[in-house]
């Protein structure tokens, strides 16, 4: 697994040739790119800034990628989140999963994109004509995050 | 014991501080009786944890819940939903 987190734009055509580089089991690759829009709620966005908590940031994406290779044979994954000042069209996120056969490559990047909204310690502040304003969680990143979850086995005690 | 404490995002801004080392009398053993206790330190930690509902918490580096106990943590982290990804 790659996790970086950096200020630095990052290439998705690049690290996704990277993943599977040299290797012929890989049958399937998925990459996803988070990107910096102009508008959220029908207002205009002019810059977002992402601050984070050092340490727990790739601690807690190792988690998950962890979690995520639990879950599904992959044969890689690679994460990179930027933070820092970012202006409408640029990169956020990247996530890429390789696996020999694309469900797997496909449900874990999107585990992984749910699990980043809602568990990583990023917080986001967008600069508006009118000021700054931290955007606030979404209750459906909470509900993406939900589904998941492992259900209950039948039987268990309530 | 004493144990460092971070802020982070709107959480940072009302208290006014991005760190801070704290030593919390030793009825305070959990998260949630050390949201309380900061709460009491003054009006702008009053300001941040007025709603504890939405401010969440590390232990040193790991997501805990209000129950959690801080017993031996070295770091403790506040701060709002996450808005990452």
């Amino acid at each position: 697994m790659t996790i970086r987190l950096q200020r630095e734009d990052f290439d998705a055509g690049a690290e996704a040739a990277k993943i599977a580089r040299g290797r012929t089991d890989i049958g399937a690759v998925v990459t996803f790119a988070g990107i910096c829009r102009d508008h959220e709620g029908g207002e205009g966005v002019t810059a977002l800034t992402l601050e984070h908590y050092p340490g727990m940031a790739e601690e807690e994406i190792g988690r998950h990628v962890a979690e995520a290779e639990k879950r599904w044979p992959l044969l890689g994954v690679t994460v990179i989140h930027r933070y820092g000042r970012l202006v409408p069209g640029d990169n956020i996120v990247l996530v890429v999963t390789a696996s020999a056969h694309r469900e797997a490559a496909f449900a874990a990047a999107e585990f992984l994109m749910d699990y980043l909204k809602t568990r990583a310690p990023f917080w986001k502040q967008e600069e508006r004509p009118q000021g700054k304003a931290w955007v606030d969680a979404k209750r459906s990143d909470d509900a993406a995050a939900g589904r998941w979850e492992k259900p209950r086995e039948r039987g268990a005690a309530e | 014991m004493s144990v460092k404490l971070l802020y982070f995002a709107w959480v940072r801004e009302r208290i006014g501080r991005t760190e801070e080392v704290v030593e919390p009398p030793a009825a305070v053993r959990t998260v949630g009786d050390l949201v309380g206790w900061l709460a009491g330190r003054g009006e702008e930690y009053a300001h941040a944890f007025e709603n504890p509902k939405v401010v969440r918490a590390a232990i040193d580096r790991a997501h805990a819940r209000p129950d959690a106990a801080i017993a031996g943590a070295r770091e403790i982290a506040f701060f709002p939903p996450m808005t990452g990804g």
